[in-house]
C-alpha cells in the first residue's frame, strides 16, 4: 500500500494505491498558514478506514519550500564566494551578506592561487555581528576541486552554524552563477523545511505509522526525508512533476509525446522521448534564481479553462490572466469553461448564464453563440498547438557538440498527446485535429499529482571526471576527490560510477531491487602536452532510470 | 542576471568526435576546456546571448570558392561541412536580425585554404570566411567586407581567394613571414590588377605584446577600415598570438584579445587557429565573447598572468611603429603605386608554389588575371601538382561583364583534354561545373 499526497496552492490531494489500483482518493482545500495542519488532515481522513500497517511508503510533494522563497520567509544566509578571473562578480550577491575572497581553482582542478584565512575570519565575524547563522560557500570550479570549498566549510563548522551548503555538493554540473544561487537558496530555506520535517514525524509517530516518508523532486523523483532535510532545495517546485509523473502512471507510452496539463489559470507543456521525460538542460528557475536542480522540463502558458476572454479589433484573446471564476459560476467575465458548457461538453454552472456571456462577446464578432463558443475552442486549441511548435523547435535545436550529433541526434517527434484536466475532455478532439496526433485523457485526471507522488521512487544523478593525468577523480555530488592510477579508464571509470551511484539511492532510502542505473553520457578525451599523449580525461553522467514503481491498472479514454 | 549589451549569437561547435590525428593540435579535446570555462561562468544564463548551432554547408557552397581536386567529396569531411556550416549560421543570424553580432566557435579552421584545394596546409581544407561569405552574398545580394585576420600565421589562403575582389578587403597581421609558417604575408603582396591595395599584410616581429597589436590596429587597421567603410567586418580570430601558444612566438593576451575585439568590433568573429587549449583558449574566448555582448571583461585573464613580464621591447615598439607607417602609406598611395605597377598591362601572371605541409603535395600554379576596363576581369589558374594532377580553373567573377561571362565559358568549353580537371566558376549565375 502506497500512500501518494501532492500540495498544491489551493488544494491537497490524497491517493492511496494498493496493487496497482487506487483504492482512496481525498482532496482537502490547503489553509496557507498552516501547511503542516493541511497536510495532515489530509492524511489522517485518507487512511481512516484503512490499516496503517499497510502501508509501504508515503509519499509526499510539498510546496513548503517554494512558499517560503516566493513569501521570503526565510533565514538569512552569509554567502562566501571566490569568483576568481571571469565575469564580474557583483550580479552573484544574492545573500544577506556577501564576501568574495581571493584564491581560485581552475578548470582542470589545479589550485592556482590558495585562500585567504584572513579573510574568512573577517566574514565569520561579519556574518557574526549581523547574526546571521546560515552560510552558503562556493567557489568556482568546486565541482572540479572542492578542497577550497571544504577547508572553508570546517573554519565555519567552528561556529556552530545551523545550516552551511557547500557548493559542490548541490550539483555536478559547471555552471558558478547557478551554484551560488542554489546553495543559497538551500541554506535560506533549511530551518523552515527542517521545522516541516519534525513536525511531521513526530506526527507519524504520535500515530504508529513507521512507513518511510518520502518528499517528491522537481525531476519527478523522490528522496527520503533525511536527504530531504539535507538538500531541501531539491523539494522546490515539486508541483508539476507530480501531475506529469501521475499522466504518465496513468497513460503510459514508450513513444515521443506532448504532455498537457490544462487547469483553470494555466496550461503546463511537457515532453516524452521515447516515453523518458525531457529534463531541464541545467536545472529550474525559480522566483529571480536560476538554479542546478534538476527538473522535469515544463513550460506554463496562462491559459486555462477559467481564462478571461475579450474581444480585441473583432479578435478573440483567451487569458493569459484569470479574473475569477466563469461567467456560469457567477464570475466577471466569459471562459473558454462558458464555451464549454454552451456547446454541451460540461454538465455544470448555470447554462443560462454560459449562453448570456458568449451572447455578449459573439456580439462583437458577430456570430452566434454556437459559433462564438467553437470558435473560443478552436482559438485555444491554435495557441496551444503554437506554443507546442516552438518549444519543439527549441527542444530540436538544442546545442550538441559532436559530428555524430548533429547529424543523426534524436530529434523528438510526437507520436500522441496525453491531456488531462478540466478541459482535456472538450480540447482533446481540436487537439488532435490540430496537431494531427492521437489524443488520450485518463478518467482519474482529478487525482493525477497524488498518483505522480505516490508512484515516484527515489532517482539521484552523479557527474564522474577521471583525469589520469592529474592522477584524479571527482564525483562532486558524493563529495568524491580521490587519486587514481595512470591506467584508469572508461571500463573502470563505468563500473565505479554505477556502483557509486547504486549506493547513493540506496542511502536516499531506495530499496536494491527497484534501483536501476544507467550512464547517459561518456566522453574519454585524450590529454596532449606538446606532442605527447599525458592521460585521459574521463567525464561520465549517470542516473538512476527515471520513471515509476510501476504503473497504474485502469482505463484510460481514447479519443484517437 | 546578467543582460548582454550587443546581442550576441554563438556558434559553439568543438567537434568532440573529430580529430586530424589523436596528438595532432587540432584534436578532439582542442576546446574542451574552452567548454568548461563557458559553462561554468554561466554564459548560457547571459540574457541576451543565443545559442545556434550549425548548419550543414553544401557542395554547392563549397565549389562556389574552391576549386577541390578531383572534387569536393573527395577532400570534405562532415567535421568540414558543419565547420563552414556553424560559421555560416552565425552570418545569417546577423543579417537575419536575430542577433547584432555573431561569434562562431568551430573548428577545424580555413584560412590556409586557397582557392586550388589539393588536400589539407595548415590544418585546413576549407577556407571557412569565404565559403561563408560567399553563400551569405548568394543569399543576401552584394556587400562590401573587410575581413581582418589575427591569427598568427598568415591567412594566405584568404589572400588568394580575395586576392582580386576590390569589394572584399583583407587585411592580416601576422608574426612575419620569415619567422613562420606558412611563410609568406609580406607588404608587397598588394593584391590583383582590380583590387590592387586592396590586400594588406601587416608582418610583426617575434615578441610582440599587448603594445604592439594594439598600436597596429589604433594606428593602421582602424583608420583604414574607417576609409574603407565596409557593410560588414569579420574577425578570422586566431587565438595562437598568445604567450603560451605551444607553435608560435607572441606575447598576446586574453585582455589584449578582449580589447582588440572591443576597438574592432566585428560583426561575426570566427575562431582559426590557437593551440594552447588549457592555458589560452578559454580565457581568450571568454574575453572575445564578452567583448563582442559588449559586456565588462576586465577580470578575464589568465591565471598565470603578469603584465610587466609580457611588456614588449622598446626595440620591438620601434620596428612595429615603422612596419605600421609602411602599410599605411602604401595604402593611401595605392592608386599611384596601381598606376607605377601595372600601367599598359592586359594581363597580369601570378606564379606560385603552393605547399600542403599537412598532406605533403607540392603544387606549382600559374594564376592569370584579365585586365577588363567593365569588370575585375576573368581569370584562370593552371596548376599542376606533383600528386599527379594537372588541373585548368576558370573564375568568372560576381561583377563580370558580358564580355568576361563569354570568354570564361568560351575557355572551358576550348580547354583540351590535356588536363586532368577543367573547372568552372560562374559566380554570376551561381553555377560551377567540371570535366
Amino acid at each position: 500500500m502506497i500512500v501518494g499526497l501532492d500540495m498544491g496552492g489551493t488544494h491537497i490531494d490524497g491517493v492511496i494505491i494498493k496493487n496497482g489500483k487506487i483504492i482512496n482518493t481525498v482532496k482537502k482545500p490547503t489553509d496557507k498558514d498552516n501547511l503542516f495542519q493541511s497536510i495532515w488532515t489530509t492524511l489522517k481522513e485518507l487512511l481512516s478506514e484503512h490499516d496503517k500497517s499497510e502501508i509501504q511508503r508515503i509519499n509526499l510533494s510539498t510546496t513548503i519550500s517554494t512558499n517560503a522563497i516566493v513569501e521570503n520567509k526565510i533565514s538569512s544566509v552569509g554567502m562566501i564566494i571566490q569568483s576568481g578571473p571571469g565575469l564580474n562578480h557583483d550580479f552573484l550577491a544574492c545573500g544577506d551578506e556577501n564576501v568574495f575572497i581571493s584564491g581560485y581553482v581552475d578548470h582542470r582542478g589545479k589550485v592556482v592561487e590558495p585562500l585567504d584565512f584572513v579573510e574568512i575570519d573577517k566574514a565569520i565575524n561579519l556574518f557574526q555581528k549581523n547574526n546571521i547563522e546560515s552560510y552558503g560557500v562556493v567557489t568556482k570550479f568546486s565541482t572540479r576541486n572542492p578542497s577550497h570549498e571544504l577547508k572553508i566549510g570546517e573554519i565555519l563548522k567552528k561556529e556552530k552554524p545551523s545550516q552551511i551548503t557547500m557548493g559542490h555538493t548541490m550539483s555536478g554540473k559547471l555552471n558558478f552563477p547557478r551554484r551560488v544561487f542554489t546553495s543559497y537558496l538551500n541554506s535560506a530555506i533549511h530551518n523552515t523545511f527542517r521545522d516541516f520535517s519534525h513536525s511531521i514525524k513526530k506526527s507519524l509517530d504520535k500515530e504508529g505509522i513507521n512507513a518511510p516518508l518520502f518528499i517528491l523532486k522537481a525531476d519527478g523523483g523522490t528522496m527520503n526525508i533525511s536527504t530531504a532535510e539535507k538538500k531541501p532545495v531539491e523539494t522546490i517546485l515539486s508541483g508539476p512533476a507530480a501531475s506529469f509523473m501521475g499522466m504518465n502512471g496513468m497513460l503510459s507510452t514508450d513513444k515521443d509525446a506532448v504532455l498537457l496539463d490544462i487547469g483553470g489559470t494555466t496550461t503546463d507543456i511537457f515532453f516524452l522521448a521515447d516515453g523518458v521525460p525531457l529534463f531541464e538542460p541545467l536545472g529550474i528557475k525559480i522566483d529571480r534564481y536560476k538554479t542546478l536542480v534538476r527538473a522535469i522540463y515544463s513550460v506554463s502558458i496562462g491559459l486555462g479553462g477559467d481564462s478571461s476572454i475579450g474581444v480585441e479589433k473583432g479578435k478573440i484573446n483567451i487569458g493569459p490572466s484569470r479574473k475569477g471564476y466563469p461567467y456560469a459560476f457567477g464570475g466577471p467575465k466569459p471562459t473558454p469553461t462558458d464555451a464549454m458548457i454552451v456547446l454541451g461538453l460540461m454538465a455544470k454552472g448555470d447554462r443560462k448564464k454560459a449562453y448570456e456571456s458568449m451572447e455578449i462577446l459573439g456580439k462583437k464578432l458577430s456570430l452566434s453563440p454556437i459559433d462564438t463558443s467553437k470558435l473560443i475552442l478552436e482559438t485555444m486549441g491554435n495557441i496551444i498547438q503554437n506554443k507546442v511548435n516552438e518549444l519543439l523547435d527549441e527542444i530540436n535545436s538544442h546545442p550538441v557538440y559532436t559530428v555524430k550529433e548533429l547529424l543523426h541526434g534524436k530529434k523528438i517527434e510526437p507520436k500522441l498527446i496525453n491531456i488531462i484536466g478540466g478541459p482535456a475532455k472538450a480540447l482533446a478532439p481540436i487537439l488532435k485535429e490540430k496537431l494531427n496526433l492521437p489524443c488520450y485523457y485518463p478518467k482519474n485526471y482529478h487525482v493525477a499529482n497524488a498518483v505522480g507522488a505516490a508512484l515516484a521512487k527515489p532517482t539521484t544523478e552523479i557527474t564522474m571526471l577521471a583525469d589520469t593525468s592529474r592522477g584524479i577523480v571527482s564525483v562532486p555530488e558524493l563529495g568524491i576527490y580521490e587519486k587514481i592510477r595512470k591506467n584508469y579508464n572508461l571500463n573502470f571509470a563505468r563500473k565505479r560510477a554505477l556502483q557509486l551511484l547504486e549506493e547513493s539511492a540506496v542511502s536516499m532510502g531506495a530499496s536494491k531491487d527497484e534501483v536501476e542505473t544507467e550512464i547517459v553520457d561518456e566522453s574519454s578525451f585524450n590529454m596532449v602536452k606538446g606532442f605527447y599523449t599525458t592521460g585521459k580525461n574521463i567525464r561520465i553522467k549517470a542516473q538512476i532510470k527515471p520513471g515509476l514503481i510501476h504503473e497504474l491498472r485502469g482505463d484510460k479514454y481514447d479519443e484517437g | 542576471m546578467m543582460k548582454a549589451n550587443n546581442k550576441l549569437g554563438l556558434v559553439f561547435f568543438p567537434a568532440f568526435d573529430w580529430a586530424i590525428s589523436s596528438t595532432h593540435p587540432e584534436r578532439e579535446e582542442r576546446l574542451l576546456y574552452t567548454q568548461d570555462q563557458i559553462f561554468e561562468e554561466g554564459i548560457q544564463d547571459i540574457e541576451g546571448i543565443q545559442f545556434y548551432n550549425p548548419v550543414i554547408a553544401e557542395d554547392k557552397d563549397i565549389e562556389r570558392v574552391h576549386f577541390c581536386v578531383p572534387d569536393v567529396k573527395s577532400r570534405l569531411t562532415n567535421s568540414h561541412f558543419i565547420s563552414v556550416g556553424g560559421a555560416i549560421k552565425a552570418f545569417q543570424a546577423v543579417m537575419n536580425k536575430e542577433v547584432d553580432k555573431s561569434f562562431a566557435l568551430i573548428r577545424p579552421p580555413g584560412h590556409h585554404a586557397q582557392r586550388v584545394v589539393y588536400g589539407d596546409r595548415g590544418f585546413c581544407v576549407v577556407n571557412v570566411e569565404a565559403v561563408m561569405l560567399e553563400r551569405i552574398r548568394q543569399e543576401f545580394g552584394p556587400l562590401r567586407v573587410a575581413i581582418v585576420d589575427t591569427d598568427c600565421h598568415h591567412g594566405d589562403g584568404t589572400q588568394d581567394i580575395y586576392w582580386n575582389d576590390k569589394d572584399t578587403l583583407f587585411i592580416s597581421f601576422h608574426q612575419d613571414g620569415r619567422t613562420l609558417y606558412p611563410g609568406t604575408g609580406f607588404m608587397d603582396e598588394f593584391g590583383g590588377p582590380s583590387a590592387y591595395g586592396y590586400n594588406i599584410n601587416i608582418p610583426l616581429p617575434p615578441g610582440t605584446g599587448e603594445e604592439g597589436f594594439l598600436y597596429v590596429l589604433d594606428n593602421v587597421v582602424m583608420p583604414i577600415l574607417d576609409e574603407y567603410k565596409p557593410d560588414i567586418i569579420i574577425n578570422s580570430a586566431g587565438q595562437d598570438n598568445h604567450y603560451t601558444d605551444p607553435i608560435t612566438n607572441m606575447n598576446f593576451t586574453a585582455q589584449g584579445y578582449a580589447k582588440l575585439n572591443e576597438k574592432l568590433n566585428p560583426d561575426i568573429a570566427v575562431l582559426e587557429g590557437g593551440y594552447s587549449i588549457e592555458g589560452a583558449l578559454p580565457y581568450i574566448n571568454l574575453g572575445i565573447i564578452l567583448a563582442m555582448a559588449g559586456l565588462d571583461y576586465s577580470n578575464v585573464h589568465e591565471p598565470d598572468y603578469d603584465k610587466e613580464t609580457l611588456k614588449q621591447s622598446v626595440d620591438i615598439t620601434e620596428y612595429i611603429k615603422k612596419v605600421s607607417e609602411l602599410v599605411y602609406n602604401r595604402w593611401k598611395d595605392k592608386e599611384d603605386l596601381r598606376l607605377k605597377d601595372l600601367r599598359g598591362l592586359n594581363n597580369i601572371e601570378r606564379t606560385r608554389q603552393v605547399y600542403y605541409d599537412t598532406d605533403g603535395i607540392l603544387d606549382n600554379q600559374v594564376q592569370n588575371f584579365k585586365v577588363c576596363k567593365r569588370c575585375s576581369g576573368v581569370n584562370t589558374i593552371n596548376s599542376r601538382s606533383d600528386n599527379g594532377y594537372r588541373i585548368f580553373a576558370i573564375t568568372i567573377p560576381r561583377d563580370a561583364c558580358s564580355n568576361c561571362l563569354d570568354e570564361g565559358y568560351k575557355l572551358y568549353k576550348n580547354t583540351s583534354t590535356n588536363y586532368t580537371n577543367v573547372y568552372l566558376q560562374d559566380r554570376i549565375n551561381d553555377e560551377y561545373y567540371s570535366k
